[in-house]
């Protein structure tokens, strides 16, 4: 069954004919053509599909489009600004904390949602709440790092 | 290391930020999935019901009928060809016969997904079932049915064995086979090891376009545009001129899109529906068709004598490669090759079968095979000092290789650099002070446990083109593809060291088939050593003919010039006798020369086998060379009431030779430290009645951020390599391959219990513990 609604994504009202049963994920992917949310899974364990709902990191795969309405989306096109990357993006640059990159959106969706609740999170804090996102390259250590960096106020380690 | 006139570094040395950084934190970047074309159709793929069955008949009238449905494809259809890397083996769609459940053997495309799913439920397929065999060893028994008929006449660079199921035999002997009587002390055990999964965050993808001339344009997923466009071409049969490949950014690759994946069904699928189609693997469907490491069965000896030198070694090694050989001959010759481990013992003699079964093929995943034989040969000497009463660092220190002793098979190592890794990580470690076992709260109880490792880092052929633009800045075309391992960044460098340029005037073509010089894969830890000397030798060509120009234009003698910061050369000495390279192109096009263009091209050549001293037989390999030496050292944690282990720090050391940016390099060590972590606490591709029974990041876990220390330590040496571009090797495979062994000797000297299968999970460790009691 096919019905058009809106959705609020990166401040934007964009109305969309979808099938009811669609997932945000394919609606922002295959609808909207913003694809710099991944599809890793399809299942909500490897969090590259992640997204702010109201500011909260949650698994585009998992929601259902038709259900998210009234709610504010962001994506990682949202992050940045005119195109100028978040202070987070540019530690992730800088940092080298991606390689193949593809796991890389929800990781930086995950760490924006947990530095606007904690400016200051401990190491231990940091693995925890990105303890959802899955990546097969990095080994973390320089996540953590690039994400600590912006806690210390330090984006630049070249 | 060149300095900027504002002070920034570029070049060598440099830990500068990736090329595509800006695409990747931005969510810009461009990999197969994100492509759209017009009136593209969608794919999908109908895998085997059965383990092992003969195909009787196909009926896709029903699916071909559906609405939306533009084409059903089968082997039949195309009369599609076996295909394979090392031995031609495997058809993209089964042909007579499937040979493992979910073994791909019809198509669709459609206009939808939704279409295409629907499509395959209509397809009909008529089996006649076949006994089935899912061990390595229980396929070679005389009475285990046949998967390859007609292993026998199979093509390819590997000849058959003649053993029942077997797709290759390698063995390696040196010295005499009777020596076990003087030893003093013997260990003696099986060891085995999973099927790991790669589980690159990205799930293989392809599309394939096709113009009105019949030819097909495809962009994939892939470690190489190479080595898929010959194995399409030959499964299709297709002339090379027919088919282009390009790869967009990759998303994680590690050995697993090596050879060729969907690209070859989804050019069928593009021939058969004459239009464009996307296939995109769901994350079950890649798990399920896609391969794994090979999972393996040791069976190992190892003697000393009584001051603890090593002697004599035998194993037999039984890789179980699945269905389809894959690249399971050479991983067998590698594994063969470095099961001596770095060690000098002067008795070896090293069998591997690479055995076909029932299930999913195995094939390459980082670490090429060392990570099975280095499980086993690694456990041998912490459990051979434990019966010499030795610490295994000091076994370790005294039976090690060095500069100029040979490896298993006779050649020489240029740069022995393990006893440098060895002695970095037992200072950084301070494991002099710390206490083998050491007893923590409840019944927790810490242990710390060493292993090394080696590694070749150069094989087969690369090239480079090397332009000079018209406005002096440079274009780099080489056909390696960057996985994520940085390549596209490095060899930039590499280029903006020997031109003085800085990277961001250096522009770095997307690899194409059609218009890049020629590259066998990402794969190997090859591309820093193969292909940067071919980025660096033909921008050295470049920087002549700018030599060459500039030494008419500035009336000095060459050896008079050097090359300047921003794109200039100058007469050395004399500030104001400088001119742009803008310059030296303009003229080189309008007046004189034409175009500047550097082009270098070669193939490694491996050191021969010395076959005085080695009985070598069936090697899909003819040598090795530039070595790469690893140690590393694991503390955990592990709770005796319940087997769960902690890793809790963890050091890696390696001599890279040359750190073309450090921060990658620290990054393959820290990735490559994390995969083996997985591989030895959590993965396993578990098989039941012939079906994975795990297909899914659920049911198959790899590590998260909680699940590993943040105190990783990677160590980077520099001994340069002697014929290396500015003396750097590989380092992409070598931190994984220790990893398992450094953890089991932990949880060894944590408990006494020795794992001898792994992944070891709580369950494992605890059933040893329990032993002990
Ligand atoms: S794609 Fe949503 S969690 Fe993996
Ligand atoms: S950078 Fe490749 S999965 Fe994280």
């Amino acid at each position: 069954m096919m019905e058009t609604i809106s959705l609020t994504i990166n401040n934007e009202v964009h109305t969309v004919l979808i099938e009811t049963r669609q997932t945000l994920l394919s609606v922002l992917r295959d609808k909207l053509f913003l694809c710099g949310t991944k599809n890793g899974c399809n299942h909500g364990v490897c969090g590259a599909c992640n997204v702010l709902v109201d500011g909260k990191a949650m698994r585009a795969c998992l929601l259902l489009a038709i259900t998210l309405q009234e709610r504010e989306i962001t994506t990682i096109e949202g992050l940045s600004e005119n195109g100028e990357l978040s202070l987070l993006q540019k530690a992730f640059a800088s940092h080298q904390a991606f390689q193949c990159g593809f796991c890389t959106s929800g990781m930086l969706i995950s760490a924006t949602a947990l530095l606007d609740h904690d400016s200051t999170p401990s190491i231990s804090k940091i693995r925890h709440e990105l303890g959802g996102n899955i990546c097969r390259c990095t080994g973390y250590v320089q996540i953590i790092d690039a994400v600590k960096s912006v806690c210390e106020g330090k984006t630049d380690c070249t | 290391m060149h300095v900027k006139q504002d002070g920034s570094k570029y070049g060598v040395g440099i830990s500068m930020p990736r090329r595509e950084s800006y695409e990747k934190v931005s969510g810009s970047a461009v990999y197969t999935d994100d492509m759209v074309l017009p009136g593209m159709l969608y794919g999908a793929v109908l895998g085997s019901d059965y383990a092992h069955a003969r195909i009787k008949s196909y009926d896709t009238k029903a699916a071909k009928a559906l609405k939306g449905v533009k084409a059903v494809i089968t082997a039949a259809d195309f009369d599609m060809q076996r295909c394979g890397m090392l031995i031609k083996d495997e058809h993209p769609l089964a042909r007579d016969k499937v040979r493992y459940i979910g073994e791909p053997v019809a198509a669709v495309a459609a206009i939808d997904m939704a279409t295409a799913n629907l499509a395959m439920q209509l397809i009909e397929i008529e089996y006649e079932e076949l006994d089935a065999v899912f061990d390595a060893e229980e396929a070679m028994l005389e009475n285990a049915p046949i998967l390859h008929e007609e292993r026998d006449s199979y093509d390819g660079i590997v000849a058959s064995p003649g053993l029942h199921n077997v797709a290759s035999y390698t063995r390696c002997q040196e010295g005499e086979l009777d020596v076990w009587e003087t030893c003093d002390v013997i260990v003696e055990g099986v060891y085995e090891t999973p099927a790991q999964e790669h589980m690159y965050i990205e799930p293989c993808s392809t599309i394939a376009d096709i113009d009105p001339m019949g030819k097909v344009t495809v962009w994939s997923s892939q470690q190489s545009v190479f080595i898929p466009r010959q194995l399409t071409a030959e499964a299709l049969g297709i002339p090379m001129t027919k088919l282009r490949f390009i790869t967009p950014q990759v998303g994680g690759a590690f050995g697993g899109k090596c050879g060729v994946t969907n690209q070859p069904v989804t050019v069928a699928l593009a021939l058969a529906a004459n239009a464009p189609v996307k296939l995109t693997y769901t994350r079950s469907d890649d798990m399920i068709m896609n391969k794994s490491r090979h999972p393996s069965r040791i069976y190992m000896r190892t003697g000393a004598d009584s001051s603890g030198k090593l002697i004599a070694r035998e194993a037999k090694i039984y890789f179980n490669t699945g269905a389809y050989a894959d690249e399971g001959p050479l991983i067998g010759s590698v594994a063969t090759f470095f099961s001596r481990g770095p060690y000098k013992i002067k008795n070896m003699n090293v069998e591997t079968w690479c055995v076909y079964t029932n299930r999913t093929k195995a094939g390459a995943f980082r670490g090429f095979g060392v990570p099975q034989a280095t499980f086993a040969g690694e456990s041998q000497i912490d459990e051979l000092a434990e019966k010499l009463n030795m610490d295994p660092f000091d076994l370790r220190m005294k039976n090690m290789v060095a500069t100029d002793d040979k490896w298993l098979g006779g050649q020489n190592i240029d740069h022995g650099t393990l006893p440098g890794c060895l002695k970095a990580v037992y200072e950084a470690s301070n494991l002099r002070e710390r206490p083998k076992q050491q007893k923590l709260d409840n019944n927790k109880w810490r242990g710390i446990g060493v292993s090394t490792s080696a590694h070749v880092s150069a094989v087969l052929s690369a090239s480079a083109v090397v332009k000079l633009n018209e406005d002096g800045t440079i274009t780099i075309n080489t056909g390696a593809v960057d996985i994520g391992e940085g390549a596209d960044t490095i060899l930039s460098q590499m280029a903006a060291e020997t031109l003085g340029l800085h990277p961001d005037d250096i522009t770095y073509t997307c690899t194409d088939s059609d218009t890049s010089p020629y590259n066998y894969q990402t794969a190997g830890s090859r591309t820093t050593y193969v292909v940067g000397t071919s980025v660096t030798q033909a921008s050295v060509q470049v920087r002549n003919q700018i030599y060459k120009h500039a030494s008419e234009m500035l009336e000095s003698a060459e050896s008079d010039l050097e090359i300047l910061p921003g794109s200039f050369v100058g007469v050395k000495g004399s500030p104001d006798a400088r001119i742009p390279f803008s310059a030296v192109a303009g003229r080189a096009l309008n007046q004189v020369g034409g175009p500047i263009v550097g082009m270098h091209s070669w193939l490694y050549h491996n050191t021969p086998f010395d076959k005085e001293t080695a009985m070598i037989e069936g090697f899909a390999l003819d040598g090795g060379g530039v070595f790469c030496f690893a140690a590393q050292v694991a503390v955990v944690d592990v709770d005796k009431d319940t087997g769960k282990v902690e890793v809790v720090e963890f050091w890696s050391a390696h001599d890279v030779g040359c750190a073309i940016n450090p921060k990658s390099v620290e990054g393959q060590i820290f990735g490559g430290v994390v995969q083996g972590l997985g591989y030895a606490l959590f993965e396993e591709l578990v098989w039941i009645d012939g079906q994975i029974s795990n297909p899914s990041m659920m049911d198959y876990k790899v590590p998260g951020m909680n699940d590993v220390p943040y105190d990783i330590h990677a160590i980077i040496l520099e001994t340069q390599e002697k014929t290396g571009p500015f003396g750097a090797r590989g380092v992409g495979e070598i931190p994984l391959n220790g990893v398992a062994p450094a953890i089991c000797n932990a949880i060894a000297s944590a408990t006494g219990a020795r794992v001898r299968t792994i992944p070891a999970t709580s369950e494992r460790v605890l059933q040893e513990i329990l032993k002990l009691e």
